[in-house]
């Protein structure tokens, strides 16, 4: 028995001995940033290491800033980040990998097609409950938005609600596919999810007069849109290199846009 | 025999182990809110830094209460009709149909009054149709196998020389049961009822699916409603750091919620009429 609790000692000291880069041929690198980005970078990592057994991705949260100080003290080869790069954080370079998109979305038979930014605080801040003030029917505005923490909930209040907290009387749900459900069966509900997870069941509004598509998010013509960017310090090694061109790749592209980001090469409109 | 114990010992363990554990992670942010301001404060913020749990409170107390005026009359008639009233033939079929009703999963329930009751409330009563009523209706049906079936067996468990002697006594039947059985019947009784609350209290997946999740406190039945279990299962995926600290402060309060209904449950039950 004690040989044999030795002998699984000795192999286990090995696998992590071979998990540290050691002579194993394991290459390991780290991202670490925004966790809005986290989630998107975590399944785009999986899927490199199944195409890559020898090379691990490590990643990590954190947030934005935390990130990029990682790649500028050389703690990480790569920063996620859900805002443009300040003055300070020279030296790095951005790479838009997707832009996450959202769009306000009704039910098909609502009347109302366009919203203005405003109209869309004011009805999320609970300061306008009624259809009939937007342009439709009179009828109870039923609204519907993420739970705390979730990050298309962070982006749609960073770029739509200008520091008002959401109403209390929205109902609140755990995912862009129970907020679709909601909206799809309602007439009478507004709420928001990623834009690539818009279907036929739902309407998108403009917002501003400009229609939610993947073009004007390129264009830079749709505002509830932020980018998400891979950062990259000065000098990068070739296995962080070879990591960024598979998510920019036609594969890394299309693994995004499955999870409702809008790609910003390669896979045409959604 | 040693093995017999320790596998006891190992259920006190994992008890012990996850109240210490809970404690641990939610009190220090309890202590640092203040109490009162935790469990009163109407306003749930976490991007704020805003932790009261008051509301939610309220919504699990609507919802309970509700699934109690659902479940309580139905499981007491069908135990009472199962065991006195149901013609012999009938009795065995009906009996484990309604223990089956425990063997449907939550998620299946939630997903039931989802595509049934949410949108017949929102279309014959109005609301967004997720409300405080789809939750009772669901949970109702959820705690009623409970209740009927501990009501049956204490009901079972009343000796023949009651209703005997009482039937001989010239008591009609319905007499019978009313004045004679579920009084004999009452510790019994209770504890059904006592541990259907825990269920309602407790129950997750189902409730999240029909509640609607609204932070506001309902003022009507029809409104939406986030209950305690609710709000953990519902911002879990994201938390860290003090939000995560506040959800395990709510399963603190939740714990001692359930904890004192079943302090409450054994003093009931050993009461009065449970002392012979």
């Amino acid at each position: 028995m004690p040989g044999c609790r030795w002998r699984s000692c000795l192999a286990l000291f090995l696998l992590l001995a071979a998990g540290c880069g050691g002579p194993g041929g394991l290459e390991t690198i780290t991202v670490a940033g925004s966790t809005s980005v986290l989630p998107y970078v975590e399944y785009l990592a999986e899927e490199y290491m199944a195409a890559n057994p020898q090379v691990r991705v490590n990643v990590q949260g954190g947030g934005s800033t935390a990130g990029l100080q990682a790649v500028m003290a050389g703690a990480a080869d790569l920063g996620m980040a859900s805002r443009p790069l300040h003055p300070t954080e020279a030296g790095l370079t951005a790479i838009t990998i997707a832009w996450d998109a959202i769009a306000v979305v009704v039910h098909p038979s609502n009347e109302v097609v366009s919203l203005s930014g405003e109209q869309i605080r004011a009805v999320f801040a609970g300061l306008v409950r009624d259809w009939s003030e937007l342009g439709g029917p009179h009828r109870p505005v039923t609204v519907v938005s993420r739970e705390e923490g979730s990050g298309t909930r962070e982006a749609f209040t960073a770029l739509v609600m200008g520091g008002l907290p959401t109403t209390d009387r929205a109902l609140v749900q755990d995912s862009n596919g129970a907020v679709r459900e909601v909206v799809a069966a309602d007439p009478a509900a507004v709420g928001y999810l990623s834009l690539g997870l818009v279907d036929g069941r739902i309407r998108a509004l403009a917002v501003d007069g400009e229609r939610p598509t993947a073009r004007a998010v390129l264009a830079g013509e749709y505002r509830l849109a932020r980018p998400f960017l891979l950062v990259r310090p000065a000098e990068t090694g070739p296995v962080p290199r070879e990591f960024l061109d598979f998510v920019l790749g036609p594969r890394g592209q299309s693994l995004l846009a499955e999870e409702g980001l809008v790609p910003v090469a390669g896979t045409g409109d959604r | 025999m040693a093995a017999l114990r320790l596998a006891a010992l190992s259920t006190l363990l994992a008890l012990v182990l996850i109240a210490i554990f809970i404690l641990a992670e939610g009190l220090p942010l309890i202590l640092h809110e203040g109490p009162a301001r935790f469990i009163l404060g109407r306003r749930w913020a976490p991007g704020d830094g805003d932790y009261g749990i008051g509301n939610l409170l309220a919504g699990t107390a609507w919802v309970t209460a509700g699934a109690l005026l659902i479940g309580v009359p139905l499981g007491l008639s069908i135990a009472v009709f199962l065991c006195e009233v149901a013609p012999p033939p009938l009795a065995p079929f009906l009996k484990p149909a309604v223990e089956l009703l425990a063997a449907i999963p939550s998620v299946v329930y939630g997903f039931v009054g989802l595509v049934t009751l949410v949108p017949l409330i929102r279309t014959h009563l109005g609301g967004p149709g997720f409300s405080v009523l789809a939750c009772s209706l669901v949970l109702g049906v959820m705690i009623l196998p409970t209740i009927a079936s501990v009501t049956y067996d204490s009901l079972r468990a009343v000796p023949s020389a009651y209703r005997e002697g009482s039937l001989a006594l010239g008591a009609a039947r319905w007499q019978t049961i009313t004045r004679v059985l579920i009084p004999a019947a009452r510790p019994g009784i209770l504890a059904g009822i006592i541990l259907g609350t825990g269920r309602a209290l407790g129950e997750t997946m189902a409730v999240l699916m029909v509640a609607g999740n609204a932070l506001r406190a309902p003022t009507s039945p029809l409104d939406p409603v986030r209950t305690l279990t609710g709000n953990i299962a519902l911002e879990m995926g994201y938390a860290a750091g003090e939000h995560r600290q506040a959800l395990f402060a709510t399963g603190v309060v939740l714990f001692l919620v359930i904890f004192s209904v079943n302090v409450v449950a054994r003093a009931l039950v050993r009461g009065p009429s449970g002392a012979r």
